[in-house]
């Protein structure tokens, strides 16, 4: 089932003088099987949105939809008692990645730390063991050499995989990450971003990726949603969006480096598309361009 | 969220909030001295009047400074009702009495300077706080500190901590409700079960902190070397505080009031309508 | 300006995590140089930023600024007052609630007077453009503001040296580009050596000269022309900037190409020529 989002508002300190909308109005349909991108500046809501998925942020209007459990607002204050699903159950189908998600590990052994999330809605014994096993082989790290490890201990980027692990072992059908690669190298970023695609295949068929990097959201995601100011924009496909250049400077939104790099080629005059979105493209048309068959 | 760091300061411009931080703080205690000398309600009635006129002039509202006497609240009606219930004399007619309860006049009045007292000390250092920054009050208190550095007392020190600590609550705060929602997200339970089993689920909140919070300092101490830092030696501030007219005016007012209290109580000049005033 | 000669720094020496972090680097860093020191993460490149300054010190091989061994305690004030470091995470820098007093930090601690404090403070704000906000607090600015902030309290001590140990890595594209802006102005008008640590390539690509870092060792080092080597601009876990890697591919598919290219404008001189 699609998650479907109704009317949903949300105002910080509701009811004082300083009310403030964070989100307004947002009507949202995210189908299955898909790999959302979501951009938008900072303070444009975005967080507050998708915190709203597993009820971390308290619903104050509007509904939300997903699967079986419906959440639905009471004015800011708590929701009522038939719409209070079990949030542990809702937690576990939406897996929630924050930002540098490493901050968030606590225990002794790495082993421990996976099974932290599963271990709370009620999974034991051999299927705990299976699932904390097969999360960590999932993200990529050799389960003998780091089970019994220290997470403290490990680099970097073992920490955000062994986090990421962390909410794969609830077996989430919707993975929701606030940007995955922030402070990564490029091949960290081109891993983890390559990892999130095996994830989306084998495990956790919707993904629903926040990010400031264009690059990553046009090379990735089936579908971009734009927010600003708190209101939902635009949903559309990658190549829709970045060809549609006044709409993205209305919208403060910037170009993929290769789109910008395009343009720019073309603003100088070389006449290659000012559409393109991967390297490739943009190499056959400088070769196009160029008369020079590859 | 509420900026921690700034305490309950009320940002506005006001003579109140202009006075020098020393002096206000030295004002408090003069202050605070005074309410404890305060025998007679008349004593009160002065006090009030003081308090109303620095609040009408430091322009924060009567209603913020009355709520820093709600936290008190709850001590106040205790302690009130108790002296009041407990309070016996031997040679006076109680007003009113049920089996073993008898509650004398003398008894009230108690009751009512205590409750008058409590409300007045809190209401002093509630307006100091109000008018004044956090940042200020360190200034404030390392400069009149300043002469216990002489004791080898680690003066500088202290105020650097305390103005560091100011700075990092917020930030820590944020910090802690990150962690809860990333632990939350993992289905964590903070509020059920019994009390141990409470304490444990804390633990994957405060260890990620104490991690977090030693990296924080460690990253610090490398900024504040980088850019110069070797404690007290040779260091200059920007800010130098510096009396000004107000502050010997404020300072005299202070004391003036403490004469008033201490003469409605001594009567050094034996003047009989002090004695015949309540 | 600074000097390094066979530095080694090792991580837990004896202890069972030890680490080596820089094995025998030599280099040197310029008068009004931008030196950009380029490597993935873990290779080092963040104990250099230490060592510059004389946080750390060496395990063996000498680190000099202007002739000042880091080794030496008594010349450490000194060598700090002409190598800042601006570092990764803004909020983890600032010492104060107030930015005119977060700024004002250093050059308190050079002993300066009250009046020349407030004016290097507000000459630093002005130089990263938050003249504005002297009065306010920092919590509630974005990550490039707060990182101009960092950067502001470091100036006012006037270093000659500014190294940048990933001070973009938190920040936003937006964020980022502020704080490159700045950087830049800094160097060719201020004519202050700089030094960035990163990742970015795009942003090494606006620097003079670049030192590529593999596994704590110097893997290369030279002008624009490194980006021609591909192969070890990629074995060092990082890419070309995306100019360089598009004027490679168009170079092997038999395109002629005049000059060294790695930004998007070098690109289409080459191409429009």
């Amino acid at each position: 089932m699609p998650i479907k989002i109704t009317n949903l508002d949300y105002k910080y300190s509701a009811g004082t003088p300083f009310e403030k909308y964070a989100l307004k109005k947002i009507n949202l349909t995210i189908p299955d099987g898909e790999f959302w991108g979501v951009i938008g500046h900072t303070g444009s809501g975005k967080s507050t949105l998708f915190s709203h998925l597993n009820a971390l942020t308290r619903i104050q209007s509007g509904t939300i939809e997903i699967d079986e459990f419906r959440l639905v607002g009471n004015g800011g204050k708590k929701p009522k008692r038939k719409h209070r699903p079990d949030y542990k159950a809702l937690r576990a189908r939406v897996g929630m990645v924050f930002q540098y998600p490493e901050y968030q590990l606590f225990a002794e052994t790495v082993a421990d730390d996976v099974a932290f999330g599963a271990k709370n809605v009620g999974i034991k014994g051999d299927e705990l063991q299976a699932r904390v096993k097969s999360a960590i082989e999932m993200v990529g790290l050799n389960y003998a050499e780091v089970e019994k490890r220290s997470p403290f201990e490990l680099s970097g980027g073992q920490k955000r995989r062994v986090a990421l692990a962390g909410v794969l072992a609830m077996h989430p059908k919707i993975l929701v990450l606030d940007e995955p690669t922030a402070g990564l190298d490029p091949r960290g970023k081109k891993e983890i971003l390559d990892l999130i695609t095996e994830i989306k295949a084998t495990l956790c068929p919707t993904v629903i990726m926040i990010s400031h990097n264009m690059d990553e959201v046009a090379a990735y995601c089936d579908k971009i949603a734009v927010m600003a100011d708190g209101e939902l924009r635009l949903v559309s496909t990658p190549a829709e969006l970045f060809s549609q250049h006044d709409l993205l400077r209305e919208l403060h939104v910037e170009m993929p480096t290769v789109t910008a790099l395009a343009c720019l080629l073309n603003d100088r005059g070389v006449p290659v598309s000012r559409s393109v979105l991967t390297e490739r493209e943009l190499l056959k048309e400088i070769l196009r361009v160029k008369g020079v068959t590859a | 969220m509420k900026d921690v760091s700034f305490g309950q300061y009320y940002p506005v411009e006001s003579p109140i909030h202009r006075i020098d931080p020393r002096i206000k703080l030295l004002a408090v205690i003069l202050y605070i001295v005074s309410v404890f000398f305060i025998r007679k309600f008349v004593g009160f009635a002065v006090v009030a009047v003081f308090l109303l006129v620095l609040v009408f002039l430091s322009r924060v509202p009567l209603l913020k400074v009355l709520k820093s006497v709600r936290a008190v609240l709850f001590l106040v009606l205790f302690t009130a009702i108790m002296s009041v219930l407990f309070y016996s004399a031997k040679n006076a007619e109680p007003l009113w009495a049920w089996r073993f309860i008898k509650i004398y006049k003398e008894g009230l009045l108690n009751a009512a300077r205590m409750a008058l007292r409590l409300i007045f000390l809190v209401m002093g250092p509630g307006l100091l706080t109000l008018t004044t920054t956090p940042v200020e009050l360190t200034d404030g208190l390392e400069s009149l500190l300043k002469p216990l550095a002489l004791m080898r007392l680690p003066v500088h020190e202290l105020a650097i901590i305390m103005s560091i600590a100011l700075r990092l609550i917020p930030t820590l705060m944020e910090e802690t409700e990150k962690i809860m929602n990333a632990q939350k997200a993992r289905c964590a339970d903070f509020d059920t079960g019994n009390i141990f089993k409470r304490a444990k689920s804390l633990l994957p909140i405060l260890i990620p902190l104490f991690v977090s919070s030693f990296r924080r300092a460690d990253e610090l101490a490398d900024a504040m070397d980088s850019r110069c830092y070797r404690g007290a030696k040779g260091r200059t501030r920007m800010k130098v505080l510096r009396l000004h007219v107000r502050d010997f005016v404020a300072a005299f007012i202070l004391l003036a009031l403490l004469f008033v209290i201490l003469v409605l109580r001594y009567n050094w000049f034996g003047w009989a309508f002090i004695g015949v005033l309540w | 300006m600074i000097e390094l000669r066979n530095v080694t720094y090792i991580y837990n020496e004896g202890a069972e995590d030890e680490k080596t972090a820089l094995s025998d680097v030599t280099l040197s860093i310029g008068e009004g140089e931008f030196v950009a020191l380029v490597g993935h993460n873990g290779s080092g490149k963040s104990t250099l930023a230490k060592l510059f300054n004389g946080l750390i010190e060496p395990k063996s091989g000498t680190v000099t600024v202007n002739g000042m061994r880091t080794t030496n305690h008594k010349d450490l004030f000194d060598i700090r007052k002409t190598v800042g470091v601006v570092f990764q995470n803004p909020d983890n820098q600032m010492v104060a609630s107030v930015i005119e007093d977060d700024v004002a930090f250093g050059p308190e601690n050079l002993g300066l007077p009250s009046a020349e404090i407030s004016e290097r403070v507000d000459w630093a704000l002005q130089s990263v453009g938050m003249g504005e906000h002297r009065k306010g607090t920092p919590f509630r600015l974005s990550g490039g503001q707060k990182q101009r902030i960092a950067i502001a309290g470091v100036l006012a001590i006037k270093p000659r040296v500014m190294v940048l140990d990933e001070s973009t890595a938190m920040l936003d594209p937006v964020g980022r580009e502020e704080v490159m802006r700045v950087i830049t102005r800094l160097n060719k008008e201020e004519k202050m050596t700089v030094v960035m640590i990163t990742h970015f390539m795009d942003e090494a690509a606006l620097a003079d000269r670049i030192i590529v870092l593999k596994n704590g060792r110097v893997a290369g080092e030279g002008g624009k022309e490194i980006f021609r080597n591909r192969a070890l601009i990629e074995s060092a876990g990082l890419e070309l900037p995306l100019a360089a890697r598009i004027a490679a591919e168009l170079r092997e598919c038999g395109v002629e190409l005049q000059g060294e290219i790695t930004l998007p404008e070098e690109l289409a001189d080459a191409l429009c020529r």
